[in-house]
């Protein structure tokens, strides 16, 4: 204890074995993500021309990330914490450099000997990227020189004030943003008769080739100036709405939702079809992921047969609407056909709760999941084809016939705003269940139920009741999928549905509608759904890593999500706010499980 | 107390109970007609409650049917070393390693590229034996460090967070690994290089023969065992240095001989397994109890037993061992009494993966084609293998395992074609699933009982 009583150098006291560790992590890092392909795969993405890919991007984050996670400085409370240095710049060179390491060594590899038998990736193709086609010669210094300038920016980020940090932030993410959402913005500014700012901004209209370096360097300096023209303004905002009165909050918040809603609705106007296609699919999933939140983010029940719903919903739309439907085709019109749609969710969600209610988190898990196969498994036999027709599925569903409108997948602007409908049904639902008598049965049952039942609340009929108000918004989902698509397949319906909605639920934030919110219009609209292309259509074959890479670190470093619910953070981290955050922070010291 | 408070039921009888009753009983009289249809049917395919639900029903030939239980047994082998992962971590941390099914599937795709490299210098033919104990060892080695790698980085950091936390990271592991190997190896299902021929083919197994020689051989042993082992006896008479008189000699030969003849009692219920093993092998006729195995599905079985036998030996002889059930009944404890927890956690993951390991090696061998999608099935079948057995029981998953196996292989032509649902076969996941819920809604606690700790069980 009597070192801590001389202040300390700055820059003393570096790990270096944490150092050295986290550069073999970098260059670990970096060899996985070239041979898993991400680089190759997504070269054909320019984000800004003739400079950067999203293949390159791919790459290029890993030296800051980890330069930046080298040098962190622990900070415990009583302690006094090391101060950062040069010596710290020192290491993020060195993490950025043995990254660069591993790649070259990646690179001498690929060069002379041929793997590619079990390793799919080792291609001539990632050589010549990864070299910029001009030979070793000219790739390793390169890469050297970036990747120890990235290193060293990042260990360099703890250095600057937090001022400098949020613009350069501000900037970079701006910037990329702009770049990945070209598709939207210049359908758009088209909408909106605004071709001269795609024009200036992109390099080519309509190509997706990434902003030009100038427009690049321009909207860096316009977006790092947004957080200090804007800079605090908005939690100040958002701190005196707080303090206001409940009815004017109530008033304001009326105001807020009606603006929200004249967006939504008079948006999808100034949209093309790819875009709203794309917003119809995230409303599908919204939908979905509004009921799951109920059920796992309110009542606390991990389901991971959610989809089965799903497939209630799609199959009973199908049969009571197509006049392809084998048993039985009534070819009833979709309002009539929602009736039964809410009455077979019902059902179902009463079926599968049932069982599984008394089950312990981990069983019912499980046990729904099975559940979920075991409904994919039923409509996709022969036992049941005379009534569902198998792996053939149900096809020529008909379109929602509304009067003058009629719904269907050739016109994704009316699929919009149906989902729409249905969305703001559920989010109204939704939200005057959240402070309901039910609501906050489910979230009493989800923190203890045995204090819950002790209180009075019946935790069997709570739960029940969240199984069906959940499998009822799946089920709508499912309708309004049918009628979008115009056909089912057993094939839509498989268990990865389910994990999807699960991490648009997480990452948005368990038990928030608007962590909801956010969480499917950032995945579903720019990785896309289980079998729906999203924003980045080179992300379809590794959005599925992605996902579980994120559903990881969600749980690792943020499990309350985006936009966390208040009281959901505090029950995650209630040692936290029980002990002090020093006493709570008792890992074991990190070398010593580094040895053994 | 009043009589009057006491006399109230401890639990409301809901709704919900009701139905869970109703649904017993239903599923139960399913499966009793299911399989009194089927016995009907065996008697005489023309017979009219065969007919009942069935229109067209056809006998099973004695064959068939040994067909379908050898191959339930080998793939319930497989199922029983995977499920031995699940068991052992949800009785040390208490949560499900959803994503030790992919352990699996890295050890059966690192033995593919093992053997297949192998293949390709002539050595898998030529050398078959030591190429196998090369492909099981990397495989193994791939396979645990996949395990400890998956503890060190996800799960460690949640040790004492809320129980679904742990659980929805390991989903998200799952699909890392799932999609990292497709990435890395691609989409192609890839097929092992075929086994030598005198390990494919198919041989003639006189059970009926064995089970004579296996009773002999058990009563031989036991014998044995009797006379070696030094039967320990209440009194310490030891401590006085050997200078006993010879009455307190004789006294002391007396005491060892009552134990050992107390043991025998004991371990009386061996006998009834001796004499109905003798009977079974010499009464049943030779034709039934003689099977066509292939010799890889012998191969099979035989490692998944050996397996077992090793695991028991380390969870049950070695220190070890003792730490790891010490860790699973109580880790603050066990830390008191100078156990490294971290290494026995650490440790487990690895006993599970290495198992996991052997089972995707086995799996490439019997079925001979991996992909990235292999490990996804049979990892949610062998948990339910270890919830059938009783989780946290070693044992029981392995019992679990061969039962699952089975009843997946034969409840299809046994129970469901007679209840007339045609192309049963395709069922066979959701037969699979059904009695994990069964299991879960008659005995929760598993057929062998679960051992878990307290804390885990609530």
């Amino acid at each position: 204890m009597t070192e801590t009583l001389t202040p300390l150098r700055a820059g003393a006291g570096l790990d270096w074995r944490r150092v050295f560790f986290w550069g073999g992590i970098c260059a670990l890092t970096i060899v996985a993500v070239s041979l898993i392909g991400l680089p190759v795969g997504m070269d054909k993405r320019t984000l800004i021309e003739p400079v950067l890919s999203l293949g390159y991007l791919f790459l290029l984050w890993v030296p800051l990330v980890l330069g930046y996670v080298a040098t962190k400085v622990v900070v415990l409370e009583g302690v006094e914490s090391r101060k950062p240095g040069s010596v710290d710049l020192l290491a993020g060179l060195v993490t950025g450099l043995m990254g660069a390491s591993g790649l070259i060594l990646l690179m001498l590899g690929l060069d002379n000997f041929n793997l590619r038998d079990p390793l799919v990736n080792w291609s001539p193709q990632l050589l010549r990227l990864l070299t910029f086609e001009q030979g070793l010669g000219f790739g390793i210094p390169v890469w050297l020189a970036a990747f120890g300038a990235l290193g060293v920016c990042g260990a360099a980020l703890h250095q600057l004030p937090s001022r400098t940090r949020r613009i350069l932030t501000w900037a970079v993410f701006g910037v990329l943003t702009v770049a990945i959402l070209e598709a939207v913005i210049d359908d758009l500014a088209e909408g909106f008769r605004l071709e001269w700012l795609t024009d200036a901004i992109y390099y080519k209209r309509g190509g997706e080739e990434g902003l030009t370096v100038k427009s690049a360097l321009i909207l860096a300096v316009v977006l790092g100036a947004l957080p200090m023209v804007v800079g605090g303004r908005a939690k100040g905002a958002i701190d005196r709405y707080r303090e206001k009165a409940p009815e004017t909050q109530s008033r304001r918040s009326v105001l807020l939702l009606g603006s929200v809603a004249a967006v939504c609705i008079a948006l999808p106007m100034f949209l093309g079809g790819i875009v709203n296609e794309l917003l119809a699919n995230v409303g599908l999933f919204l939908l979905l992921a509004l009921g799951l939140n109920i059920v796992v983010g309110l009542a606390g029940l991990l389901d991971l047969g959610y989809v089965a719903f799903f497939a209630v919903g799609g199959y009973t739309t199908s049969v009571l609407t197509s006049s392809n439907s084998p048993f039985f085709a009534p070819e009833w019109h979709f309002g009539i056909a929602l009736l039964f749609v809410v009455v077979m969710a019902v059902l179902a969600g009463l079926l599968i709760g049932a069982p599984v209610i008394r089950m312990r988190g981990d069983y019912l898990a499980i046990v729904t999941l099975g559940f979920g196969e075991i409904v994919r498994l039923l409509f996709l036999s022969d036992w049941l084809k005379p009534y569902f027709n198998g792996s053939q599925g149900i096809t020529k569903v008909n379109p929602v016939d509304l009067g003058p409108w009629k719904v269907q997948g050739s016109d994704p602007r009316s699929v919009f705003y149906l989902v729409l409908c249905f969305c703001a049904l559920a989010v109204y639902v939704s939200w005057r269940l959240q402070a309901s008598r039910l609501g906050r049965a489910w979230m009493a049952t989800r923190e203890d139920e045995q204090v819950a039942e002790v209180m009075g609340i019946n935790t069997v009929n709570a739960k029940l009741m969240a199984f069906v108000v959940g499998a009822t918004m799946a089920a709508f989902s499912g309708a309004v999928l049918a009628a979008k698509v115009g056909s089912v397949f057993p094939k839509s319906f498989e268990i990865l549905v389910s994990i999807i909605i699960l991490v648009v639920v997480i990452v948005g934030g368990m038990g928030n509608i608007a962590g909801v919110f956010v969480g499917s219009l950032v995945l579903i609209g720019i990785l896309g759904g289980p079998r729906q292309p999203g924003l980045l259509q080179e992300f379809q074959s590794y959005k599925l890593l992605i996902y579980g890479a994120l559903l990881v670190f969600m749980m690792l470093k943020r499990p309350e999500g985006l936009v966390p619910s208040a009281r959901r953070t505090r029950e995650l981290h209630q040692e936290e706010y029980l002990q002090d955050a020093w006493l709570g922070d008792d890992e074991p010291d990190e070398d010593g499980e580094m040895q053994s | 107390m009043t009589g009057e408070t006491r006399s109230r039921p401890a639990r409301r009888v809901s709704g919900v109970d009701r139905f869970l009753s109703v649904i017993r009983v239903v599923m139960a009289a399913l499966i009793l007609i299911g399989f009194i249809a089927f016995v009907a049917q065996q008697i005489d395919p023309n017979n009219p409650f065969a007919r009942w639900r069935n229109p067209d029903p056809n006998r099973l030939t004695g064959d068939q049917f040994k067909g379908l239980i050898i191959s339930g047994l080998t793939q319930g082998s497989m199922y029983g070393l995977i499920a031995l992962g699940y068991s052992m971590v949800y009785g040390v941390l208490g949560f499900i390693n959803f994503a030790h099914g992919e352990v699996f599937m890295v050890g059966a795709m690192s033995g593919f590229i093992t053997s297949d490299k192998l293949h390709a210098t002539g050595w898998w033919e030529s050398n078959f034996l030591l190429s196998l104990v090369i492909v099981v060892l990397v495989a193994i080695v791939t396979s645990t460090l996949t395990a400890v790698i998956t503890e060190r980085v996800a799960y460690r950091p949640l040790r004492n967070s809320p129980r679904l936390i742990p659980l929805i990271t390991s989903i998200g592991v799952s699909f890392f690994i799932q999609n990292a190997v497709l990435g890395l190896l691609g989409p192609a299902t890839k097929s092992y290089p075929r086994p030598p021929d005198w390990l494919g083919d198919s041989r003639t197994v006189p059970l009926g023969k064995y089970l004579v020689w296996i009773a002999g051989a058990l009563l031989v042993a036991s014998f044995i065992w009797c006379l070696w082992r030094r039967v320990p006896i209440e009194k310490d008479v030891a401590a006085d240095g050997g200078k006993r008189p010879v009455g307190e000699q004789v006294k002391e030969d007396l005491a060892r001989l009552a134990a050992t003849v107390q043991i025998s009692v004991t371990a009386l219920w061996w006998v009834p397994v001796w004499v109905s093993l003798l009977l079974v092998g010499l009464l049943v006729p030779e034709k039934i109890l003689t099977f066509d195995i292939k010799g890889t599905k012998i191969m099979v079985v035989a490692v998944a037993a050996a397996s077992m036998v090793g695991l028991w030996y380390l969870v049950e002889r070695t220190k070890t061992g003792r730490a790891m059930r010490a860790v699973s009944e109580d880790k603050e404890i066990a830390a008191l009494m100078g156990i490294n927890v971290n290494r026995i956690i650490v440790t487990t993951f690895a006993v599970g993966g290495t198992m996991a390991g052997i089972g995707g090696i086995l799996w490439g061998l019997l079925f001979r084609s991996v992909n990235h999608v292999t490990g996804f099935l049979p990892g949610i079948k062998a948990f339910t293998a270890a919830v059938v057995g009783g989780i946290g029981n070693m044992g029981g998953a392995m019992a679990g395992g061969l039962a699952l196996g089975s009843a997946e292989s034969v409840a299809p032509m046994m129970l469901l074609e007679p209840l007339g649902v045609p192309g049963a076969s395709q069922l066979k996941d959701a037969v699979a699933f059904t009695v994990l819920v069964l299991v879960l809604l008659f005995k929760p606690s598993g057929l062998f009982g679960e051992r878990l700790s307290e804390e885990d069980r609530a």
